[in-house]
């Protein structure tokens, strides 16, 4: 009992820990007072002014553009790119599986700056195609990742018993393999629709000083003091995606509820 | 299926001009002076107090802050496994869901714990003990690293504890191991994988970090990643700015092997 209720307790001061700042961030965007240590009394006024700020809606746009564009063309390029690295022999498929690691091992800034010195060596103007193509770069190995086991459950013999049923090879992919492999392929696009949503260093070197991101546009006003519709915005965000995780895991409980029901008809 | 291997083409084409050519101009213009000539000068500015310093204070805090994510991580990753909990997705969705409030505004609240007025002094006072002065110190990143990369040494170990087989434990157990044998001969063990994952995860974004000590360093505490982002976005010389990246990426690559050593060493110890 006391080492289950210490277990408890341990848990409970990790999430205290992670969750802190969060809290902190949600109680100022209540804030009357525009000071970041100072209590001014509860006001939504943030939240009515956020709406009004076009700076921040248009940061705000970009960055959703970008998220949404660069994990769509990184889908395609990576699932594409499974599916053909698939149907190679080890050796190859080694290489460019250890050339997909590059950007995720790497530090986020040596691949930063890397590409902004590709950019402006060939004198391509950096701004808004800069900073998606980097963030196409970044986002690829991590449809990869997530793929690729799908791939490899793949029986290969539904495939073929497609074919030998006289569908066309296209017809046999959409039909059998693409249903299989879906779940990867949704789940590369998520993984990197975050990791452009929350990206700062690399766009930090290769957007130039015509766009602004949330995020470069908060470190813009790290020294000035960040305003307060800031804190709206993202506690904003944050409840969304809480609300949008709940409802998602609670229709997955009920649909293997479902199936569990019809196995045991 | 064999005709299939055009489908990766665009993916070669795009990671040879977005991967591939970008690390060789870091290279060459880390090998180069401005007229193009051959030279390791670059390299050896990391040998000038300023830089060295910077970096040595990186290596340094960053394994303060991988080894704080270690010991904090793998008692949490044993005792959610201990659980049993059926919906995996639920816990790894708790500690994700920070990463979705932005980064920087996560750190910046964290301005507001460990200021000397902050929410942690003013806890303290409330309970008559002495007040810390953090901010703007190196200990002030260290909170900053350890609490912006704790998932990342939590997830893995956890990934690796919820596939050891019970069997496994119990037949230690039945052969007459007691708890802590167990643990040091098979779980521990077992576990490598996911701790070397773990230590890279966290290792790498502390040691090249330049955001986290900007926001809690004040400019007083340099990094080597504030150096070389000052050499790219504020003085413009990319020559030693590619310089010092070299000597960070040796870096990081000689950690990566000596930890990959440990990760085979480990897994040829599980054979027996």
């Amino acid at each position: 009992m006391v080492k289950r209720f210490g277990q408890k307790v341990y848990i409970a001061l990790i999430l205290l820990f992670l969750y802190a700042p969060i809290f902190i961030l949600i109680v100022l965007s209540f804030n009357e007072s525009k000071s970041r240590s100072k209590w001014g009394g509860f006001t939504f006024k943030w939240y009515v002014e956020l709406f009004k700020n076009d700076n921040i809606m248009n940061a705000l746009y970009t960055t959703l553009i970008i998220a949404f564009l660069s994990a769509l063309i990184a889908t395609i390029i990576g699932t594409a790119a499974s599916i053909g690295m698939n149907s190679m022999k080890k050796v190859p498929r080694t290489i460019l599986m250890g050339i997909s690691n590059i950007p995720m091992l790497n530090a986020d800034i040596v691949t930063g700056i890397s590409l902004m010195v590709l950019f402006l060596a060939f004198n391509y103007t950096l701004g808004f195609s800069s900073v998606l193509m980097s963030h196409i770069t970044f986002n690829i190995p991590y449809v990869i990742l997530s793929v690729m086991p799908k791939l490899k459950q793949l029986n290969k013999n539904t495939y073929e018993a497609a074919l030998d049923l006289g569908a066309s090879p296209s017809y046999a992919f959409y039909k059998v393999v693409l249903p299989e492999i879906f779940p990867g392929v949704l789940s590369g696009f998520l993984l990197s629709f975050t990791m452009s949503l929350d990206d700062f260093v690399i766009t930090h070197f290769t957007r130039g000083n015509s766009i602004d991101t949330l995020s470069t546009k908060i470190y813009a006003e790290v020294r000035k003091g960040i305003k307060p519709e800031m804190y709206a915005l993202s506690t904003l965000l944050f409840t969304s995606v809480l609300i949008l995780l709940i409802i998602v895991n609670r229709r997955s409980d009920m649909m293997k509820h479902h199936e569990k029901n019809r196995a045991t008809k | 299926m064999k005709s299939r291997k055009w489908l990766s083409f665009p993916y070669i084409i795009w990671m040879a001009i977005f991967i591939i050519i970008p690390l060789l101009m870091v290279i060459y213009y880390g090998l180069t002076t401005k007229d193009g000539t051959f030279t390791l000068d670059n390299l050896f500015l990391i040998a000038d107090p300023i830089n060295r310093n910077a970096l040595w204070l990186s290596i340094k805090l960053s394994v303060i802050s991988t080894l704080i994510c270690l010991v904090l991580a793998y008692p949490l990753a044993l005792i959610l496994n201990s659980m049993k909990l059926k919906n995996n997705s639920f816990i790894i969705l708790i500690f994700i869901l920070p990463m979705w409030m932005n980064f920087l505004l996560r750190t910046i609240a964290w301005q507001n714990i460990l200021e000397n007025t902050g929410v942690l002094n003013t806890l303290l006072k409330f309970l008559h003990l002495p007040t810390l002065e953090l901010i703007n110190t190196p200990a002030a990143i260290v909170f900053g690293m350890v609490y912006n990369f704790l998932p990342f040494m939590i997830l893995p170990i956890y990934n690796v504890l919820i596939k050891i087989s019970d069997d496994t434990i119990n037949a230690a157990r039945d052969l007459g191991a007691n708890y802590f044998q167990t643990f040091l001969k098979i779980i521990l063990p077992l576990s490598f994988p996911g701790i070397i994952s773990g230590i890279t995860m966290v290792f790498v974004p502390s040691l090249t970090t330049f955001v986290i000590s900007t926001i809690l360093g004040g400019s007083k505490v340099v990094l080597i990643g504030n150096v070389i982002e000052q050499q790219f976005k504020m003085i413009n010389n990319w020559h030693t700015g590619s310089g010092l990246s070299l000597v960070l990426m040796v870096f990081i690559l000689i950690s990566m092997a000596i930890l990959a050593k440990y990760d085979k060493e480990a897994e040829g110890k599980s054979v027996w």
